[in-house]
C-alpha cells in the first residue's frame, strides 16, 4: 500500500529523463587525519539502475556519494556522470540523513528551492515544485512551514525538493534512517514507485539489508575502510514490490547473502 | 489574565515595598533632598520638568538610534566580510575585540575634535559601544550555517552572492538578533556617555548634559528622573528589537516558539 499520488503528466506513457551512467574507476581519496578511504574503487553502474550501497560504518560510503555528486574531489582515479548521446548535462539531487529544509521558508518555497537556484521564474517553479510535492502526497502542506511537519513529513519535502528538477541522478545517504520503521517503509515504496515512474539512476546508501533488497535491482556491500567491494549481486525480485514482499521466502533469501558479506565486511 | 497578575505581583509588590521604605527613611532621617530626594519628589520632578525630560530623552534617542542603526548594517556587513575570508579574519578580528576594550570615555574628546561637538559625535560614540556584539554575533551566525545546506547550494550552482542572499543571511538571523538585542542597550548607554563629552553643542540637551548638569544645580531629583528616562530608553530599543525579532522568527525559530 502507498499513499502515492500520480500527478497529471507523469503517467507511465509520458517521456521520461532517463538516467545516467555512474562510472567511477580506480578512484582514490585521502583524508588529512583519518587517512585512505578509497583506494582505487571501480564501480560501473547502467543508466537507470537502483543500486543499494551496504557497508559498515566509516567505510566510505558517504565519501563515495559526494564524489559522484561532484561535492568533493578525488586525489586519483576517475569518477565519471555519462548521458546517453544527445542527452542534456546529468542533473544531480542528493537527499541527506537529515531532511535539511530551510525553516524560514514554507514547504513549496523549500521543494521549489533548486529551481529557484536554476533561474526558473517564480510561478514557473511554484507549479512545479507543487507537482512534485504532490508526487510525494504532500500536496495539501505546501503552505506549512518546516517547523510544523513530523520528520516523515519534512523527509519528503527533502524528497520533493529533490525530484523538482528531474534529476537523472538521485543519490540518498541514509535518507530515512532517522524515521520510525513504519514511516521508512511507507517512503521505501513511494521511492521505489516514484523510479518505476521517473526512471532515473538512484543510488542508495543505507545500513539495513532489508531495505536494500527491497528497493533496489543491485545490491553492493564494502568492506571496512579502505572501502573494496565484497559483494555485488542483483536481486532477482518482482519489479513491482508491495508489503506483503517482506515476509516472502524469496525476499528472506536475497537477504541471506548480503548479511554474510556484511558480517564479513566487519570483521577485521 | 489571572496568571501574568499573579506574575506581576511579587516584583510590584516589592518595588511598592522598597519605595515606601525608601520615603520613610529619607522622612524619618531627615536626609537631604540633594542627596537623596524620596521617591515623591522624583514624581513631582517628572511632572514639573516633563517637557526638558521628554526632549532630553527625544535627543538622546535619537543619537542612540542612529548609532543602533549604524551598529546593525555596518556590524552585518563586517560579519559577512569577515566570513568570507579566513584571511580577511584573521587580520581584522583581533582590532574589532581591541576596539570593543578601548574605554568609550577616552576616546569621546577624539570624536569630539573629527566629528564636532553635537549629534553626530554622540551618534558615533553610540555606534562604536554597540557594534561589537552585532559583529560578533553575526559572525558566529555565518560561519554555523549547516555543511549540508552549504553542499545543497553548491550543488545545484548558487553564486557567492545567491547563498548569501538565500541562505547565509536568513540562518544567521537568530544570531544577528541576539546581537542586535545587546546592541540596542549599549547604544543607548554610548549616547549618554557621549553626550558627557560631546553633548555640548546648540539644539536640545540630552539626558547626558541634563545628567551632569542636574547635581551642579542640586537638583538631583531631576538627576534620579533622567537617568530613568536613560534606563526606559534601553528597555525601550531592548523590547523592539525583541518585538522584531519575534516577528522575523516566529515562523521557524524554537527560540521565537511560546
Ligand atoms: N571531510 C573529511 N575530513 C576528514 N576525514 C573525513 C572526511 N570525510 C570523511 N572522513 C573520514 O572518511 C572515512 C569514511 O567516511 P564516510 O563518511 O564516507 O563513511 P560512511 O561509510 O558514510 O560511514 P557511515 O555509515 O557511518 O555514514 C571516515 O573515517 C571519516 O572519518
Ligand atoms: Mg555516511
Amino acid at each position: 500500500m502507498t499513499s502515492l499520488v500520480l500527478a497529471p503528466g507523469l503517467a507511465a506513457d509520458a517521456p521520461r529523463p532517463g538516467g545516467v551512467r555512474v562510472l567511477v574507476e580506480r578512484a582514490r581519496r585521502v583524508f588529512a587525519g583519518s587517512g585512505v578511504v578509497l583506494d582505487g574503487l571501480d564501480l560501473d553502474v547502467a543508466a537507470g539502475t537502483f543500486v543499494a550501497l551496504l557497508g559498515p560504518s566509516g567505510c566510505g560510503k558517504s565519501t563515495l556519494l559526494r564524489l559522484v555528486a561532484g561535492l568533493d574531489q578525488a586525489d586519483g582515479g576517475s569518477v565519471k556522470l555519462l548521458a546517453p548521446e544527445g542527452a542534456e548535462r546529468p542533473r544531480i539531487a542528493y537527499v541527506f540523513q537529515d531532511a535539511h529544509l530551510l525553516p524560514w521558508r514554507n514547504v513549496l518555497d523549500n521543494a521549489a528551492l533548486p529551481l529557484e537556484l536554476a533561474g526558473v521564474g517564480r510561478d514557473e517553479r511554484r507549479a512545479q515544485a507543487l507537482v512534485a510535492l504532490q508526487q510525494v502526497g504532500l500536496g495539501d502542506a505546501a503552505a506549512r512551514h518546516p517547523a510544523e511537519l513530523s520528520g516523515g513529513m519534512k523527509m519528503r519535502v527533502s524528497l520533493a525538493r529533490a525530484l523538482v528538477t528531474r534529476p537523472s541522478i538521485l543519490l540518498l545517504d541514509e535518507p530515512f534512517a532517522a524515521l520510525d520503521e513504519l514511516t521508512r517503509q511507507r517512503l521505501d515504496d513511494q521511492l521505489r514507485a516514484l523510479w518505476l515512474d521517473l526512471g532515473m539512476t538512484v543510488l542508495f546508501v543505507t545500513h539495513s539489508n532489508a531495505e536494500a533488497a527491497y528497493l533496489a535491482e543491485r545490491c553492493i556491500v564494502f568492506s571496512r575502510r579502505p572501502a573494496r567491494i565484497l559483494l555485488d549481486t542483483p536481486i532477482d525480485l518482482p519489479r513491482e514490490r508491495a508489503a506483503s514482499l517482506r515476509s516472502d521466502p524469496h525476499f528472506a533469501r536475497a537477504l541471506g547473502p548480503l548479511q554474510d558479506a556484511l558480517l564479513a565486511g566487519e570483521a577485521p | 489574565m489571572k496568571t501574568s497578575l499573579a506574575a506581576a505581583a511579587p516584583p510590584l509588590l516589592s518595588l511598592v515595598l522598597l519605595l515606601g521604605a525608601w520615603e520613610a527613611l529619607v522622612r524619618v532621617l531627615a536626609v537631604p533632598a540633594y542627596l537623596l530626594p524620596p521617591p515623591s519628589q522624583i514624581a513631582a520632578a517628572f511632572a514639573a520638568d516633563a517637557t526638558t525630560l521628554g526632549l532630553a530623552t527625544w535627543t538622546t534617542a535619537k543619537s542612540a538610534l542612529l548609532g543602533f542603526a549604524l551598529s546593525g548594517v555596518i556590524g552585518v556587513l563586517v560579519a559577512v566580510a569577515l566570513s568570507a575570508s579566513r584571511l580577511l579574519e584573521r587580520a581584522f578580528y583581533p582590532y574589532a575585540v581591541f576596539l570593543q576594550t578601548v574605554p568609550i570615555v577616552a576616546i569621546a574628546p577624539l570624536l569630539v575634535l573629527w566629528f564636532g561637538p553635537g549629534e553626530r559625535a554622540v551618534s558615533v560614540s553610540a555606534f562604536i559601544v554597540s557594534v561589537f556584539p552585532v559583529v560578533a554575533n553575526a559572525l558566529s551566525g555565518l560561519r554555523s550555517v549547516e555543511p549540508a545546506l552549504r553542499d545543497l547550494f553548491r550543488l545545484y550552482g548558487a553564486g557567492k552572492l545567491r547563498t548569501l542572499l538565500l541562505l547565509s543571511l536568513p540562518s544567521s538571523l537568530p544570531s544577528i538578533v541576539t546581537g542586535l538585542r545587546i546592541a540596542g542597550g549599549l547604544a543607548v548607554i554610548g549616547a549618554i556617555v557621549g553626550e558627557f563629552v560631546a553633548g555640548f553643542a546648540e539644539g536640545t540637551p540630552g539626558l547626558g548634559i541634563l545628567i551632569m548638569s542636574a547635581p551642579r544645580q542640586l537638583r538631583t531629583d531631576l538627576l534620579f528622573a533622567a537617568v530613568l528616562c536613560a534606563s526606559a530608553l534601553g528597555l525601550g530599543l531592548f523590547g523592539a528589537t525583541n518585538l522584531g525579532g519575534w516577528l522575523l522568527l516566529r515562523r521557524w525559530h524554537p527560540s521565537e516558539k511560546s
